[in-house]
């Protein structure tokens, strides 16, 4: 079977920086897939590579059995889209929710456009009424299910995912995290996950990498995790910081 | 603990109003409680008005916003009452507050160092040579391993949990009694985070402050702080001990604790808030 996404030591450097030392991925079609690590560890980066929007030095990534080039073409934003960490900043603050939705559409020349924004809103649970809203007329979680939206308007078979939830309360990344899973199962979608949080990439992903500067630390799957089954320090460190704040003794504390 | 039975604040019915184009908007509504010398977490989402509350009891509200309080009461000081001048003393001399993000709440054109000794010299009168020493002696209690490059080191050269232990040396140099903390490490890495944690927790229990916490995060509030208030459009819904967190009996709380994913428990879908008007009644 083909993998969805390949990434075979890929090398990004921006400038002098060497953001992604060497990083091979494999993801199957219909997995979820999660990246984890702290920031500046090269998880986003990655991701971003392999949407075409990061300077690769070298190293191949295929997608779906095609071996991308230095550009992308249209074909692969119909199979790969985005959905960014931050709901403010991505979506346009001029556009209203129709038009945001219109453009992949315009750029695509599909003629049903009518017929898929209400299907894509119907989807992310919005509605027709939010159609004609601008983005400072929703709130958080109802921008990023626009974003989602968005994303799947094209129908792509890879969703991309950068931190979708950390700029969100609680309660409504709960809301966002169960359309996610609700979406990828009812249209057999693969996705690639990042997030600074390892209980939302054990909820999310059957498997996971943890990354730290720039290189992979460890291949785990989920279950590793819920059965504490790491060997690396730094995931151990990650998995601690996940259980919240344990007060030490003062002895413990000064190192 | 013998510290915890002198009350440092004692807020009762505290009300922050703004007026808006479409009329008054109370992001406040009427909030009560008291702090001693112990750990406070505040908890609530985004537009619960936990942090209009921490601000307000800091004198950081907006001017065209409206305050009124039966008591807002710092130590014996009516704090509603006093001079914006006496006010202006108290603030980051006897209350201190760390912000969210050091990225901006840090001054971006001054030195690290400059900025604590600023705070120093402001509300003591001391010389330039024994500021410095306090300062360099303040980042090392933060746990900066080279105080003295970082002394000379700007904002924008330090990393974020760098940054934040230079806000909470900035913040604990003129020796507060009080101090609040809103989203002090929500900007930083999971696993910075609780290092900056523990530096907060050490010196508020070695110097018997009184903290208030201000997060989102009821999790992370619930293993750091004693006591913990859960608000909820304004008002403060559930007020309980932290460890006694697992039977809160409002729903909003249950919710809240409920809706996080958690590493071991399989749950598809997660269970989700299911908001009553009458919470915010």
């Amino acid at each position: 079977m083909t993998s969805a996404i390949a990434v075979d030591r890929l090398e990004v450097i921006f400038d002098r920086f060497r953001a992604l030392k060497g990083v091979s991925l494999d993801v199957q079609p219909g997995e979820s897939f999660g990246l984890v690590g702290e920031s500046g560890s090269g998880k986003s980066t990655l991701l971003r590579a392999i949407a075409g929007l990061a300077p690769v030095a070298s190293g191949n990534i295929t997608v779906n059995g095609k071996t991308l080039g230095a550009r992308r073409d249209k074909a692969f934003y119909r199979e790969v889209q985005m959905v960014f960490q931050d709901p403010y900043g991505s979506l346009h603050p001029r556009q209203t929710v129709d038009r945001l939705l219109q453009e992949p559409l315009a750029i695509h020349g599909f003629a049903d456009g009518e017929k898929r924004i209400e299907r894509a809103l119907d989807e992310v649970g919005l509605g027709n009424g939010f159609r004609f809203r601008y983005a400072h007329q929703l709130s958080g979680g109802q921008r990023q299910r626009v974003a989602i939206a968005r994303a799947l308007i094209l129908e792509p078979s890879i969703l991309l995912l950068d931190e979708p939830t950390s700029a969100l309360d609680a309660s409504v990344q709960a809301e966002v995290l169960n359309l996610l899973e609700e979406i990828r199962r009812r249209r057999k979608l693969t996705f690639l996950m990042v997030s600074h949080d390892l209980a939302i990439i054990t909820h999310m992903c059957e498997r996971l990498m943890v990354m730290q500067g720039g290189e992979a630390v460890e291949n785990l799957i989920a279950n590793d995790l819920v059965e504490r089954r790491v060997t690396k320090d730094y995931t151990r460190n990650l998995l601690r910081a996940s259980e919240g704040f344990v007060r030490t003794a003062p002895e413990q504390i000064s190192r | 603990m013998s510290g915890q039975t002198v009350t440092l604040l004692e807020v009762d019915d505290l009300r922050v109003t703004f007026p808006t184009r479409t009329g008054l908007v109370e992001a406040v509504r009427g909030v009560s409680f008291s702090l001693g010398r112990e750990r406070l977490g505040i908890v609530g989402e985004s537009g619960s008005g936990k942090s209009q509350t921490g601000r307000a009891i800091m004198g950081l509200t907006p001017p065209q916003a409206r305050i009124s309080a039966n008591k807002l009461i710092f130590d014996g000081i009516d704090l509603l009452g006093v001079s914006p001048r006496q006010r202006r003393a108290l603030r980051g001399n006897r209350i201190a507050m760390i912000l969210q993000d050091p990225k901006y709440s840090l001054d971006p054109v001054m030195s690290i160092g400059r900025q604590i000794v600023e705070t120093l010299r402001t509300h003591e009168k001391v010389g330039k040579a024994e500021a410095r020493d306090r300062a360099l002696a303040m980042l090392e209690a933060v746990q900066i391993r080279d105080p003295k490059r970082v002394f000379d080191l700007h904002p924008h050269e330090v990393s974020g949990g760098m940054g934040q232990r230079a806000m909470i040396a900035m913040m604990l140099i003129a020796g507060p009694e009080m101090m609040i903390a809103d989203e002090p490490t929500s900007a930083l890495d999971v696993t910075v985070q609780l290092d900056v944690l523990g530096i907060l927790d050490r010196l508020v229990s070695e110097r018997g402050m009184g903290l208030i916490f201000i997060s989102h995060d009821l999790r992370l509030v619930s293993s750091f702080c004693d006591r913990v208030i859960v608000m909820y459009a304004g008002k403060v819904v559930e007020q309980l001990k932290a460890s006694e967190l697992s039977q809160a009996q409002h729903p909003y709380t249950r919710g809240l604790l409920n809706c996080m994913p958690k590493i071991g428990a399989d749950r598809h879908p997660l269970p989700v808030l299911d908001r009553k008007p009458e919470w915010a009644a």
